[in-house]
């Protein structure tokens, strides 16, 4: 059976697949039909099974069927699909798990196989698009290959082509050069022929001339003469002399004489110009030195030997000044040594000088590079600003002065107006300071009967609270005495009212005193004239202005400007312009101007202080 | 500015005499002196043919009348107004004639440069200068008058002859290093003598007084050489102006080139001021005149009244094309006059005809440019300032100085066209010359160049 089987699976197995494909072409549809070719080319064994169900096993062939698909299963390393035989006459059974497994696992199989399967397609679909765009790459490249090649050949005629004509170019060039050479020649050749000729003529010339000469002079032509009514004199008045030896001699002498002046005329100019031009170069060299020998003693890198000619120089120049009458002479060696010396100031001078371009270079750069010019930029709006502060303190200063005369006007203190008027001087400012430290008591003093006054309001306050109480305990004994009806509510509503009332009166005290009390602390620290302020004005605006003013301060502090009148000012405007001012001036700690409104300002408020509490 | 009445003249021949009291003047055949001042008709003399060339003495006491065509030189004296002399070359012919330094003698050149005849007016000596030299400028005189020098020409080769004026002694005889000589000029401190080349060769060559070469000099070969040659009044300079368009000043110590001045026809450097002649229209100067009809009625209609205008540079100045196939191309530096103070050296390019370079010699650097409608014909320098005259030929005379330039319109019936001018010696007027007649013209203020142009030009004749 087993050897049937084996015969007849291989026919029976293309026989089949072929009808599977036949029946798989039939039954599917057109547009399926690579899919399905595919998958039967790809996996044989999932289309085996499937065929199987139709053809490959019936209802009469069950057992060979299972027994065939048992040895396939068996073959490919399956467990049997029978059950382990009891006996080898009985016939062997199916085992259904173990057929069912062999499904479970061959299905799992297949699903492998088709992921694989997949895999491998998307694969080969990569490589396949990746051989397109090689292949294209390589056409691509292949063209390019060729038209650079074209080009190549392109340019190598050319090349050649410019070749041939350089050649041809220097052909040209060198026939021209040969042109140019042979009109020279003939050029020269000309000239020489020429000049021959002029030559040849010329002496014609001069022969025909000769003869006219010779014709003219010797005829003795009597046209030839001078009438003249009568020999004039000389215009030197002389007469004429013989033409000697001895005239001829002096002529000569004369001419000689005449060069010689004009030698000697010469000679004292280019004298006189080397005598400036000597002077000249001393004049520099002295000043070379001068500029220069206070710098040798600063920057002590330089060599030595450039010191000790420097050092050297100066002592030669002592030297020289004395026989100054040497440089008359312009002797050879002077010059040198004049010159020399020169040329080493000089050489000194121009290192130091190149050294200072260097540096000055370096230190532009550096400028640049740095915000120290940016930083100058502010630094000048900066003092643009402060100086425009200075005015504006100087300003109010003024406005304080004057307010200080009017309000020393209606004191009539002959002393303080005296004083105030050129409140600046030093002597003044003392006795300022001494009027300071008397209104400085006189503060202390008031503030010592407010403290009184303060202790006799709380005392006052106490008293009355007693009072309150008695009058209280009076009232209770004699509504207690009047009725016993509900006693203890009306206690406490008569208790609550006149509670009431005295907790009214004594926030108000405590209202009062710390806005009086907190001025004294911060008047250590922060500006002592808000602290007079407070207290100088009347209590209720006072209260309802400071806030206000501080933040009206604020405002102005930013801005600094004063537009209120001196005549119009009130006591609690001038209050405020001194809170503002004191803010401005305190912007510019340690300058003498802060320090003298800072007296003034102080004394300006002790005074208003003085004014108001009476 | 004033303007003296036309006289007739002919043949340009208007010359003031060396100490500047008489004015000679041809009419034809006679010679006109006239008192500078007064321009009252001193002498008349009357010459036997049209008069070709006059000439004062040094001492203004004689004047020479050369009448070329007939070989005749007419002597007349000043203070002796019946005193005569007549000079007959014959049959030898006349081509030049000039007075010896020492107004006692002429010197006549016969044709062909046969020869050169000295005539004195002392004596009946006669001498005779054989082999001078056909060219340029071939006989010089120093400034003091003793030396005199003259080109020869002897077997082919240039040769100079230094005579003493006062004997006419040779006193130095030498060749020189040249091809075919053209000019020789005293340095006016007499001590140099320059000499040049034919323009076919770039060559100057310096000689002393006894006759020893000092330097030559040659800027370039293979091309037209020198035009013109000027010493500057100090002998410090020797200006030479050559056909390349450019002057090159040499120095009297090492006799080499200081600078070089071209003549470019653009000028683009800012700090040159360039002075453009601009015409006026007639309508404007008309309407102005209307107001004084008199003087409407002097000026002649019909002309043009011109100023100056300041160009903004680059100025492109008009140039002229030279015929390149022809003998003396107008091209190079044609005229070259210092100033008399030596600050200023004023030129003219042939092939800008119209403009007139003035140079700084103090910065050796272009001053001024004049720009003129026409060719500019002649220019010449006031002896005792700065102040340079320019004549164009038309009806203007135009005058420059530091303090800025004028044109001047010459008054008068019909056209007065200026073609030369000459100063004079204390440059308080200036003659103007035209074909047939002549004026003087006074500046008899020296802040009268500083005046706007338009004061002078309007400036009818207050002299009669």
């Amino acid at each position: 059976m087993g050897d049937w089987m084996t015969v007849t699976d291989p026919g029976l197995s293309s026989e089949s697949k072929n009808i599977s494909q036949y029946t798989s072409e039939t039954k599917m549809s057109p547009s399926s039909l690579y899919s399905q070719q595919v998958l039967c080319s790809s996996i044989p064994l999932s289309k085996n099974v499937h065929s199987f169900f139709s053809a490959f096993c019936t209802e009469q062939n069950i057992e060979q069927s299972i027994s065939y698909l048992d040895q396939e299963l068996t073959t490919f390393g399956f467990p049997s699909l029978y059950e382990e035989s009891k006996g080898k006459e009985t016939k062997r059974e199916l085992n259904i798990v173990a057929v069912l497994n062999c499904m479970n696992e061959l299905l799992v199989l297949q699903r492998k196989n088709l992921l694989a399967q997949e895999n491998v397609e998307t694969q080969n679909l990569k490589l396949g698009s990746d051989m397109d765009h090689l292949q294209s790459c390589y056409a691509k490249l292949k063209e390019q290959l060729e038209t650079s090649r074209r080009e190549m050949i392109g340019l190598q005629e050319r090349d050649r082509q410019l070749q041939c004509k350089n050649r041809n170019l220097h052909q040209l060039l060198k026939n021209e050069k040969d042109e140019v050479q042979k009109l020279q020649n003939i050029i020269a050749s000309r000239a020489t022929q020429y000049n021959h000729d002029m030559k040849r003529k010329e002496r014609e010339y001069n022969k025909l001339k000769e003869r006219l000469h010779q014709l003219v002079m010797n005829k003795k032509d009597k046209k030839i003469a001078m009438e003249v009514l009568n020999y004039v004199g000389r215009a030197d008045g002389k007469r004429g002399s013989w033409r000697t030896g001895k005239t001829e001699a002096r002529n000569e002498d004369e001419m000689y004489k005449i060069l010689l002046n004009d030698y000697e005329y010469r000679q004292k100019q280019i004298l006189m110009e080397n005598a400036e031009l000597k002077k000249v170069l001393q004049q520099m060299k002295k000043e070379m030195i001068s500029l220069l020998s206070p710098q040798k003693q600063k920057p002590r890198e330089r060599a030595d030997d450039s010191t000790g000619t420097v050092l050297s120089d100066v002592d030669e120049d002592a030297g020289e000044l004395s026989r100054e009458s040497m440089w008359d002479l312009s002797c050879e060696t002077v010059r040198e040594q004049l010159t020399n010396s020169i040329r080493k100031q000089w050489r000194i001078l121009k290192s130091h000088v190149e050294k200072l371009d260097n540096q000055v270079s370096k230190v532009h750069l550096e400028g640049f590079n740095d915000e120290d010019v940016i930083s100058r930029q502010d630094h000048e709006q900066e003092t643009e600003k402060l100086e425009l502060e200075i005015q504006q303190c100087k300003e109010m200063i003024k406005t304080q002065q004057q307010l200080l005369q009017q309000q020393l006007a209606t004191t009539c203190d002959d002393d303080t107006t005296s004083l105030l008027r050129d409140c600046y001087l030093l002597e003044e400012k003392e006795r300022l300071k001494e009027e300071w430290s008397l209104f400085k008591e006189q503060k202390k003093n008031f503030e010592k009967e407010r403290r009184n006054f303060t202790e006799a309001a709380i005392r006052l306050g106490l008293e009355r609270k007693a009072f309150e109480e008695e009058r209280a305990s009076w009232l209770k004994q004699q509504f207690l005495n009047m009725t016993t009806f509900d006693h203890q509510n009306s206690e406490n509503v008569k208790l609550f009212s006149a509670f009431s009332g005295s907790s009214e009166q004594d926030n108000l005290t405590v209202h009062s005193r710390p806005r009086q009390k907190k001025p004294h602390s911060v008047s250590s620290g922060s500006p002592v004239c808000t602290s007079k302020l407070t207290k100088s004005l009347p209590a209720s605006p006072c209260t309802s202005d400071f806030c206000p003013t501080r933040s009206c301060v604020s405002e102005h502090s930013s801005i600094s400007v004063l537009n209120i009148t001196p005549e119009e000012t009130k006591p609690n405007q001038v209050g405020r312009e001194c809170t503002n001012q004191k803010w401005s001036v305190a912007s510019r700690p340690g300058s003498r101007e802060g320090c003298y409104s800072g007296c003034s300002l102080t004394y300006t408020n002790s005074h208003l202080e003085k004014d108001d509490l009476p | 500015m004033n303007f003296s009445e036309v006289f007739k003249l002919s043949s340009l021949l208007c010359k003031f005499s060396p100490d500047g009291k008489y004015l000679a003047s041809c009419v034809q055949y006679r010679l006109v002196v006239r008192d500078v001042n007064t321009l009252q008709i001193l002498q008349l003399y009357t010459c036997l043919d049209q008069i070709q060339h006059i000439e004062w003495s040094a001492d203004s006491l004689f004047i020479l009348c050369a009448l070329y065509k007939r070989g005749l030189v007419q002597v007349w004296s000043l203070e002796q107004p019946e005193w005569h002399c007549r000079i007959d070359e014959g049959s030898a012919g006349l081509v030049a004639s000039c007075w010896s330094p020492d107004g006692r003698h002429i010197l006549n050149t016969t044709e062909f440069h046969l020869r050169i005849t000295v005539w004195s007016l002392c004596t009946k000596s006669v001498s005779y200068i054989k082999y001078p030299k056909a060219c340029q400028q071939g006989m010089t005189f120093t400034r003091d008058g003793h030396y005199m020098a003259l080109a020869e020409r002897r077997d082919c080769k240039d040769y100079v002859s230094i005579f003493v004026c006062s004997d006419w002694q040779l006193l130095r005889h030498f060749d020189t290093d040249t091809q075919d000589l053209a000019g020789i000029e005293w340095a006016p401190n007499g001590c140099v003598l320059a000499v040049w080349d034919t323009c076919l060769e770039y060559k100057v060559l310096l000689y002393s007084l006894d006759g020893r070469p000092l330097s030559a000099y040659s800027a370039y070969e293979w091309s037209l050489g020198i035009k013109s040659v000027a010493w500057s009044p100090s002998s410090q300079f020797l200006a030479v102006g050559s056909y390349d368009g450019k002057v090159r000043i040499l120095n009297h110590v090492t006799w080499k080139m200081i600078t070089e001045f071209g003549h470019p026809a653009t000028i683009t450097n800012p700090k040159i001021v360039v002075y453009k002649e601009a015409e006026k229209s007639p309508q404007l100067a008309l309407g102005r005149l209307a107001f004084p009809p008199p003087r409407a009625a002097a000026s002649p209609l019909g002309t043009m009244e011109s100023k100056y205008e300041i160009a903004s540079v680059p100025v492109a100045l008009q140039t002229l094309k030279p015929v390149a196939d022809r003998a003396n191309p107008k091209i190079g530096i044609g005229v070259l006059a210092f100033s008399p103070d030596n600050y200023f050296l004023a030129t003219r390019n042939d092939n800008i005809p119209n403009a007139v370079w003035i140079w700084d010699i103090q910065k050796l650097r272009l001053f001024v440019v004049l720009e003129q409608l026409s060719p500019v014909r002649s220019f010449q320098w006031d002896p005792q300032r700065p102040r340079l005259a320019i004549c164009t030929g038309g009806s203007k005379v135009y005058l420059w100085s530091p303090a800025g330039c004028v044109s001047v319109q010459v008054p008068g019936e019909g056209d007065f066209q200026v073609l030369s001018l000459c100063w004079h010696l204390n440059g308080d007027s200036l003659a103007l010359l035209s074909k047939d007649h002549f004026c003087l013209c006074f500046l008899e203020t020296e802040e009268g160049s500083v005046q706007p142009p338009d004061s002078w030009a309007t400036t009818g004749r207050t002299c009669a």
